[in-house]
């Protein structure tokens, strides 16, 4: 792998471009690997990435049915943020954000983060006492957060509206070091770093069965023929219930579409990230000047990768009584993802039924900020079969009642 | 924009009249149930790529819970049926079987 620096892009500018390699190679399948992961996006190229890096498991297969990147990883909103409630969400997030501070230098390739601030609007009474809650257990946690009043609102945001009619702004939940990257160079970054190390990222390639043999699992079925395994991970979203099936077990899942949507390119006008959770909306602006905008989920289970229109109004509407410069906007483009939402609303990174079969999945509606510490976790618990990080995270919580309950703290936009 | 038809008022209602009310048929279980059983009755939701059977309910309509039989992949509409049946009825099971034949959902099938 050729590293990227400015000496590399001077010397390309004198010689018209024509040394520049692939980012990542194309192989053809072979009929073992120690590990195979199902699932080429950020999480599933984040835990190869990890178990390469930190524990020299490179014999890795990345698989993927469609093109790396293209599900959930290249359809979000690219917020990075930390400020969970529960001690083992603050845990993962905070170590994926750090994770994110420097993840440009160690792939030696630029995901563009960019910790601008992240505010989440207090508009209840409700949600002041929880965000003030949030904000001291983040002080326990060793989050950077803190509670900021609406003057401070207003200054960080000129555009913002804090009478709003129905949900006046009380406050907020500021986190200096949140911010957004760019998701595509995410994983795109992972996968030339997994290539490098000799791991092969066949796409195109879908899985179509399970392969087991007294309760361990042994291999895949590919659409590119049988390929065989001594650890599985299925790291697949929205399509985890489909993939856990193949496998012979069941996981706590529901998937829903989850929509996104960015307005015409306009002068800079906001340099933080908002979210209004009691409104269901969240914005921020890309470096391409357009107005990234997030709602809520449907409301029932949808495999197709588009939601329902209503939603985007829902969400746009919301967003005008605070941001009334919305309304002069023209949308460009909208979009939807499948999310794989659990029961408390926070993910599973997990043993499962079948011995050396792991599964990372419900992430729900927020999983491009968990992104490394996802994989990092992932990465430690399949290779030695326990990650302190990911050990409340396991499947049997729900059993167990172990609850890692966000949904109250996080609201929708999670 | 998914459209159902209230089997009580006869509405063709689009989605913003109707409240999405997830699994059909469940079987509750609840106090002197095993561990097993209540947990899957809880947490353990269909999740299905295709064929699924679901509650709703003409919220800004009639108000009543009904059932739908739709497919996840392709937001096809095979029919909807009162709520008051714990499996769909064989006129239902007939139209998913003239476009999924061979389709089974939890113990149903065609």
């Amino acid at each position: 792998m050729k590293r990227y620096s400015a000496f590399a892009v001077a010397r390309e500018g004198l010689r018209y471009h024509s040394g520049w390699e692939r980012a990542w190679r194309s192989p053809e399948p072979k009929r073992h690997y120690d590990v195979i992961i199902v699932g080429a996006g950020g999480h599933g190229l984040a835990t190869a990435y990890y178990l390469g890096k930190n524990f020299g498991i490179t014999n890795v297969a990345v698989i993927e049915k469609g093109w790396l990147g293209g599900g959930n990883t290249g359809r979000n909103t690219t917020i990075i943020r930390s400020n969970y409630l529960q001690d083992p969400s603050a845990a993962i997030y905070e170590k994926a954000r750090s994770l994110y501070e420097d993840l440009s230098q160690d792939f030696n390739y630029n995901i563009m983060f960019s910790p601008r601030g992240v505010i989440m609007l207090a508009q209840t009474e409700h949600e002041v006492r929880g965000y003030k809650r949030t904000a001291h257990a983040n002080a326990l946690q060793g989050v950077t957060t803190e509670w900021i009043e609406p003057a401070r609102v207003k200054e960080l945001v000129p555009i913002i509206n804090l009478e709003g009619p129905r949900y006046p702004v009380l406050g907020g939940l500021w986190q200096e070091r949140g911010g957004t990257a760019r998701h595509d160079a995410v994983a795109w970054g992972y996968a030339r770093a997994c290539s490098a190390m000799g791991m092969d990222i066949l796409q195109k390639c879908e899985v179509t069965g399970v392969r087991t043999e007294n309760g361990r699992v042994v291999g895949v079925d590919t659409t590119k023929g049988a390929i065989d395994c001594d650890k599985l991970g299925m790291v697949v979203a929205g399509n985890c219930s489909h993939l856990s099936q193949m496998a012979g077990f069941r996981l706590p899942v529901e998937s829903v579409a989850l929509q996104a949507l960015v307005s015409e390119p306009i002068k800079p006008c906001m340099d933080v990230v908002v979210m209004a959770n009691t409104v269901h909306g969240y914005m921020s602006q890309s470096d391409k000047g357009e107005m990234v905008i997030g709602g809520g989920t449907d409301g029932f289970n949808n495999y197709t990768q588009r939601g329902s229109f209503h939603h985007i109004e829902e969400t746009v509407r919301a967003l005008i009584e605070t941001f009334p410069m919305v309304s002069r906007l023209k949308m460009l483009r909208q979009w939807g993802g499948i999310v794989d939402v659990t029961g408390d609303r926070s993910p599973l990174i997990s043993r499962t039924p079948v011995a050396n079969c792991f599964v990372n999945a419900g992430w729900g509606t927020g999983g491009f900020k968990a992104i490394p510490g996802s994989g990092w976790a992932m990465a430690e618990l399949m290779a030695t079969g326990h990650s302190n990080l990911a050990e409340e995270f396991s499947m049997m919580r729900f059993k167990e009642g172990k609850f890692i309950d966000e949904s109250v703290a996080a609201g929708v936009a999670h | 924009m998914l459209i159902l038809e209230c089997p009580y008022c006869g509405v063709h209602a689009e989605e913003t009249e109707l409240h999405a009310g997830g699994e059909a048929h469940l079987k509750r279980f609840g106090p002197g149930a095993s561990d097993e059983d209540f947990h899957d009755y809880l947490f353990m939701r269909e999740n299905p790529k295709g064929v699924h059977l679901e509650r709703w309910r003409h919220v800004n309509g009639c108000g009543k819970w009904f059932h739908a039989a739709r497919c996840t992949m392709t937001l096809e509409v095979f029919g909807t049926y009162t709520a008051q049946t714990s499996e769909p009825p064989q006129e239902i099971k007939d139209k998913i079987s003239a476009k999924r034949p061979g389709w089974t959902w939890r113990e149903f099938s065609a």
